[in-house]
């Protein structure tokens, strides 16, 4: 008897107790939900309240200006389309290539496993090395154009001091090195998002379940007709998803770009890849540290308003392309 | 281990070459690294025959099928020692491609696994791959209905394979492998994930098929393996060393001499269900 109500009182103050955690452990997480969106709500309405005014079609139509009223980001934003064209235009192939190779071809040994590693490791990296990275490598070309460097006497290259070598291919005007050029700034965003582009990509690729490679390869299929007819096909809506959201970082980036040479003020729109450039957020940045609060307040806010109404249609395509293909295996 | 002959009805009703053999495994080997999984296996195949290999649950019977077209390969630590023949020659032989040993041996497996594409496409993309020349649209109703599942889809050839029901799709997927025209298909338990009544229609198709195909099936399913097979192999953990699971041939004859007076003590135990 009185053991019974013993374990029926130990029940019932268990039970309570239970229920109890489980509301405090509900409320936690819906605080450290609600940080976050709060936080946005917050961003948005104080730039829209600081901004709104000033989205005015002079932001998209003209170029940098001494007088605010009359000052737009026309060169940033043809300056961040056409980088982010190229990043995507190189890093699409290079990271799909390496994420088909280390998933399907490579053999599982010890190199494999080292270039895993790496690949995580570089994701870390902090954007600024691959702006100096770019410098060395394709903006300076490791100083092997200067006029004076053993290359361009033992060659007896005609360079010119301010461009470097200048040539044609194809009829196709090329320089080495690539100077303060969109294409310096879309392969040194390039090398910033490759790393995500090839973890994402891996992830899509490991997502299509072997049972379809067996199925090809059951068929006489060889291992390239595997993955460009089944594996690729299958995988390609996640790989688009984790290259948009790539991007996407790509586009928020300035400080590689300053440091590669982009400049702030480009009263111009480039007419090739080896003209020089600004993006939307290095013009965002200067308004900022100009003294003005109509340029430091207003007009940096109305560049944050496009900037975030860029990035934002970018990530709605990447869930509605993610929905829209998504696989039922 | 006794390996019996088959009786001379079973090469009879293999016409259509001097021997009869269509695959002959001698002396086969299958490591997964360092591990033995299957040791020793000689056996025939016949033409036009329906062969059950049957054993209990990790004996090696899907290593032993996935040896008939190279299917292993793909396991990168799984290494094959001895040969295996078809029409004579050796599949493991310097110089074959596997790509075209698969291309003649298709194969069936144990869970339906059409593409995530039509119908149509999924039996197109056989013939494709293999630059197959003709009108597609023929080479596809043919297909699906040789494996008895054009009237069902006739309709929907361009919905999703995946929308169909599992037996349906397993249906599929033997439409898929006969569009390339193979020699011999491998079931891999090919209607283990399938209810009872899609289960009988792939028994029946399988009747049907051989009467233009050489058909190997791995099946759990000692009934299954009575019903529709003409010779059976028993395949079982070597009882000499236990632990190390080495798979073996214990027995192989006509499917009624298995079922109905084995050789082997242990084949007896096996197909009456005292073990396994």
């Amino acid at each position: 008897m009185t053991g019974q109500q013993l374990v029926n009182g130990n029940f019932e103050r268990f039970l309570r107790r239970k229920r109890l955690m489980g509301r405090i452990f509900h409320v936690i997480l819906l605080i450290s939900t609600l940080v976050g969106l709060v936080m946005l709500a917050v961003l948005i309405v104080d730039i829209a309240i600081e901004g709104g005014a000033w989205l005015t079609p002079t932001l998209f139509t003209n170029y940098h200006s001494r007088r605010p009223e009359q000052a737009g980001m026309k060169s940033g934003i043809a300056g961040s389309l056409i980088v982010l064209s190229l990043t995507a235009l190189f890093s699409f192939p290079l990271g799909v290539g390496a994420a088909v190779y280390l998933e399907e071809y490579a053999p599982k040994n010890r190199l494999t496993e080292f270039i895993n590693i790496n690949i995580s490791n570089l994701g870390g990296v902090p954007s600024v090395v691959y702006g100096m990275l770019g410098l060395t490598v394709f903006s300076r070309g490791f100083g092997l154009f200067k006029p004076n460097s053993w290359l361009v006497q033992a060659l007896n290259l005609p360079v010119d001091p301010r461009n470097g070598y200048i040539f044609s291919v194809l009829g196709l005007e090329m320089r080495l090195p690539f100077g303060n050029s969109l294409l310096t700034g879309g392969l040194a965003m390039t090398l910033l998002i490759l790393p995500t582009v090839i973890m994402a990509s891996r992830e899509a690729i490991r997502a299509v379940p072997n049972s379809i490679r067996e199925a090809a390869f059951g068929l006489g299929a060889t291992p390239w007709q595997v993955v460009s007819r089944q594996v690729l096909p299958a995988a390609l809506p996640g790989i688009l998803t984790g290259m948009i959201l790539a991007l996407s970082r790509a586009m928020g980036e300035a400080a590689p770009l300053i440091i590669l040479g982009a400049f702030t003020y480009v009263p111009f729109l480039p007419r090739t890849i080896w003209d020089q450039f600004t993006v939307m957020p290095i013009q965002i940045y200067n308004w900022i540290t100009l003294p003005q609060p109509e340029y430091r307040v207003h007009l940096s806010a109305a560049g944050i308003l496009v900037l975030l109404v860029v990035l934002l249609g970018m990530n709605a395509l990447a869930v509605y392309l993610r929905n829209r293909f998504e696989k039922r295996w | 281990m006794v390996t019996s002959t088959p009786n001379a009805t079973t090469i009879e009703a293999a016409q259509n070459t001097t021997d009869g053999v269509v695959l002959s495994t001698q002396g086969l080997n299958v490591y997964y690294g360092d591990k033995l999984a299957l040791r020793d296996i000689s056996m025939d195949i016949y033409r036009n025959q329906i062969t059950a290999i049957i054993g209990p649950s990790g004996c090696g019977k899907s290593t032993l099928i996935r040896c008939y077209n190279r299917m292993n390969d793909l396991i990168p630590s799984a290494r094959v020692e001895g040969r295996v023949l078809f029409e004579g020659t050796n599949i493991y032989a310097p110089g074959v491609d596997a790509v075209e040993v698969r291309r003649r041996i298709g194969m069936v497996f144990q869970k339906p696994n059409p593409f995530p594409k039509s119908i149509y496409d999924n039996v197109a993309f056989g013939p494709r791959i293999n630059g197959f020349k003709g009108n597609m649209d023929d080479i596809v109703e043919n297909a699906l209905r040789q494996a008895a599942l054009w009237d069902e889809v006739k309709d929907q050839l361009h919905e999703s394979g995946l929308a169909l029901s599992g037996g349906q799709q397993q249906r599929l997927c033997i439409a898929r492998a006969l569009a390339v025209e193979p020699e011999v298909i491998l079931m891999d338990e090919p209607a283990s994930a399938l209810d009872p009544i899609a289960t009988l229609k792939i028994e029946e198709l399988m009747q049907e098929l051989k009467q233009r195909y050489s058909i190997v099936i791995v099946t759990h399913n000692m009934q299954q393996a009575a019903r529709v097979s003409d010779m059976t192999a028993f395949i079982s953990i070597d009882r000499e060393n236990p632990d190390a699971r080495i798979g073996v041939l214990v027995e192989y004859g006509t499917t009624q001499q298995i079922f109905t007076n084995p050789i082997n003590k242990e084949t007896e135990d096996y197909v009456s269900g005292r073990f396994g």
